[in-house]
């Protein structure tokens, strides 16, 4: 029988949860509780879904100029024109 | 398996030369199209140097893949690509130390954005990281005899740019910005996430990937700078917990309390754009809203 488990505790260790870094034991008990707690269950899909868009990069813009920037100041370095 | 996310190789296309056509890039990224194209001329550079582990394929460092026919094969099925020769970063460092100063240059490549990511994670101000990222790359350069190897390079070099950007970020404190949960989050506390009556309906229509972009910027923006480090080494940059602790010097511990926070935080801040229009035609997000 899987030991009942709070919300508090659930958000405690959902970000593990989603990093599949919790024991068996924990995990088997949030998933029960997600079955059951519509919130819970929101707040894990939610949450997910923002780890997967900022993973995802694609939305990070990175300046056009960066490595012609990088590269100048080391060509100053050592001297080149 | 950790949950790792699909496009997990970010690559940028590289000329014979060396150089990255300005043609291939698309708002400063490159064509993701052209990513499968059959161009034999280009090569790929793949930033990733760990892939997911369900990938047989084992590549420490950077490498490259070419793009002939038989490099576009070896694409489309990454558990048995097979990267051609990559100068290894060892020999790179040892090159580079013995006077070859443009190894360097073939060296920094891969981290570029990297660093910029880990300045901004920060700083958050775009103009401020570029130049740390300048600032950080020189410093590497210059330090580089007292690289010890014991580490990754690339773990090394994100710690000189979070240090040179922690240094700026305290020396300037006109970019120090005010956490707009900080009131409400005492870091040994709990977060509690924000119920969805505080979620605001958000026209479909009205939302466009550019304003998705602007969503995270203030979303970020809005984080503890403590918090996006964290959130941008680990969720960004896919740096392992270990790896993210020794960058921050912080323990193990204290970087999933940081993830956690951030996490949460974020989530409350793009909850509205996720739950509705921001995802609009992307099946791989779920509606997070139980009715």
């Amino acid at each position: 029988m899987v030991i009942e488990i709070s919300c508090v505790e659930v958000w405690r260790e959902i970000s593990n949860y989603i990093d599949e870094a919790t024991d068996p034991e924990l995990r088997d008990r949030m998933e029960a509780h997600f079955k059951v707690c519509r919130h819970c269950s929101a707040i894990l899909d939610g949450t997910r879904n923002v780890v997967r868009l900022i993973a995802d990069g694609a939305e990070f813009e990175v300046p056009t100029s960066l490595s012609k920037h990088i590269y100048a100041k080391l060509d100053g370095q050592l001297g080149k024109s | 398996m950790r949950f790792r996310p699909s496009p997990k190789v970010q690559a940028y296309y590289f000329d014979a030369q060396g150089q990255r056509p300005e043609s291939e890039l698309v708002d400063g990224k490159p064509d993701k199209s052209l990513m499968w194209n059959q161009r034999a001329d280009l090569r790929l550079i793949l930033l990733e140097d760990r892939l997911e582990s369900s990938h047989s394929m084992v590549s420490v460092g950077p490498c490259y893949l070419d793009l002939t026919p038989s490099g576009r094969q070896n694409r489309q099925d990454m558990s048995t690509a097979t990267p051609q020769p990559a100068p290894m970063e060892d020999q790179l460092i040892d090159r580079c130390l013995g006077g070859d100063h443009e190894a360097f240059y073939e060296l920094m490549r891969p981290y570029e954005r990297a660093v910029y990511f880990a300045a901004v994670g920060v700083l958050h101000n775009p103009a401020d990281a570029e130049e740390v990222a300048q600032e950080a790359v020189l410093k590497a350069f210059n330090n580089l005899s007292k690289f010890r190897r014991e580490a990754k390079f690339s773990t090394w070099l994100i710690q000189i740019t979070i240090n040179e950007a922690r240094m700026r970020f305290r020396k300037d404190r006109a970019h120090l910005y005010e956490s707009i949960d900080e009131q409400k989050t005492d870091e040994e506390g709990d977060y509690r996430p924000k119920d969805f009556a505080d979620w605001r309906d958000i026209p479909s229509e009205e939302l466009q990937r550019r304003e998705l972009r602007e969503a995270l910027k203030r979303a970020l923006a809005s984080l503890d700078p403590k918090y996006r480090e964290v959130l941008v080494l680990r969720d960004v940059e896919h740096m392992s917990i270990i790896e993210t602790a020794q960058v921050l010097g912080i323990s193990e511990g204290l970087v999933k309390t940081r993830l956690l926070r951030a996490r949460l935080q974020m989530r409350d801040a793009l909850a509205p754009g996720i739950d509705g229009s921001w995802t609009t035609g992307r099946a791989e997000f779920k509606k997070v809203r139980p009715w």
